[in-house]
């Protein structure tokens, strides 16, 4: 059982992965590559102020990061695949949860897109009403609290979403949607005046174009799961 | 298609264990957790552009 969901979450997961690098290398990482621009310009890498606390300037040296190019682009194709397997695990480990718990319908690609768009609302969407995708260079709160707040947001909207789609008791559903607004009504961290180096219309056009990127994702990593679990059943 | 004899089969069905996909769904978390949130600086600038890509917070 456990062999058949990783094969499943491997294959669907590396899949949808290949699908987001070809989105992101057509229209996200330009507009990453724009940004820096901004963020170099605004503060320059030559000057590590976080190794200062550490240690002596003379001493200090910026952590390894990949040389732009086929490297950098080679990491992020790999953490794209394995993003997407970990997400992959997570979708199919809460599809065959709910299958052993006695749902009557059967899996195809059609549910599992729904499962996905599902995931897209929990990892993606509902994130991002409190904390708006942002390119690098943007200034916002303290990274920590910001991580926080999207992952309990994350695990608030699928406990929200599971409780609505599967509990029977129209009580227990009422408290699935409380549960679902809870982070939003507590409120993500923000900063009295966020903005940064990055010009408004390269921060909104990529708010936007990260979401249906997510959204794509989402889809095919589903929809996929949902086909390749009916036909290795 | 609930109909009563698909009921019957179900409750005589040995129970399926939901321990795989617990399972799973943990391997999912460590995974995701560890591209996603991982604090160590290399990790960090060698997911970068996937963390942003995929709307994770990342600076």
């Amino acid at each position: 059982m456990l062999h058949r969901i990783l094969l499943i979450a491997v294959l669907a997961g590396a899949a949808a992965g290949l699908v987001a690098t070809g989105v992101q290398a057509t229209r996200l990482w330009p507009l990453i590559l724009e940004a820096e621009k901004y963020e170099h310009a605004a503060a320059p890498p030559a000057a590590p102020a976080l190794a200062d606390a550490t240690a002596p300037a003379a001493h200090a040296h910026p952590a390894w990061e990949p040389e732009d190019g086929i490297e950098r682009i080679s990491y992020t194709v790999l953490f794209n695949l394995l993003t997407g397997i970990g997400f992959a695990l997570l979708l199919n480990g809460a599809m065959t949860l709910r299958a052993t718990a006695g749902a009557a319908s059967r899996t195809n690609a059609g549910s599992g897109a729904l499962w996905g768009l599902a995931g897209f609302a929990c990892f993606a969407l509902a994130p991002a009403f409190g904390l708006p995708p942002l390119l690098p260079g943007s200034e916002s709160a303290a990274l920590l609290d910001r991580q926080l707040w999207w992952a309990a947001t994350a695990v608030a909207t699928a406990g929200g979403l599971g409780l609505i789609a599967f509990a029977p008791a129209r009580l227990v559903k009422l408290l699935g949607a409380l549960v679902l607004v809870a982070p939003h009504v507590v409120g993500a961290p923000r900063l009295d005046e966020a903005g940064g180096a990055v010009p408004a219309s390269l921060a909104a056009e990529f708010a936007v174009t990260s979401l249906v990127a997510a959204a794509l994702f989402w889809l095919v990593l589903g929809a996929l799961s949902g086909w390749l679990q009916r036909r290795l059943a | 298609m609930t109909t009563p004899s698909t009921q019957t089969a179900h409750v005589l069905a040995p129970p399926r264990t939901a321990l795989p996909a617990v399972v799973a769904m943990l391997l999912g978390l460590f995974v995701v957790i560890g591209v996603g949130f991982a604090g160590p600086a290399v990790l960090h600038n060698a997911a970068h552009d996937m963390r942003h890509s995929f709307t994770f917070p990342c600076h």
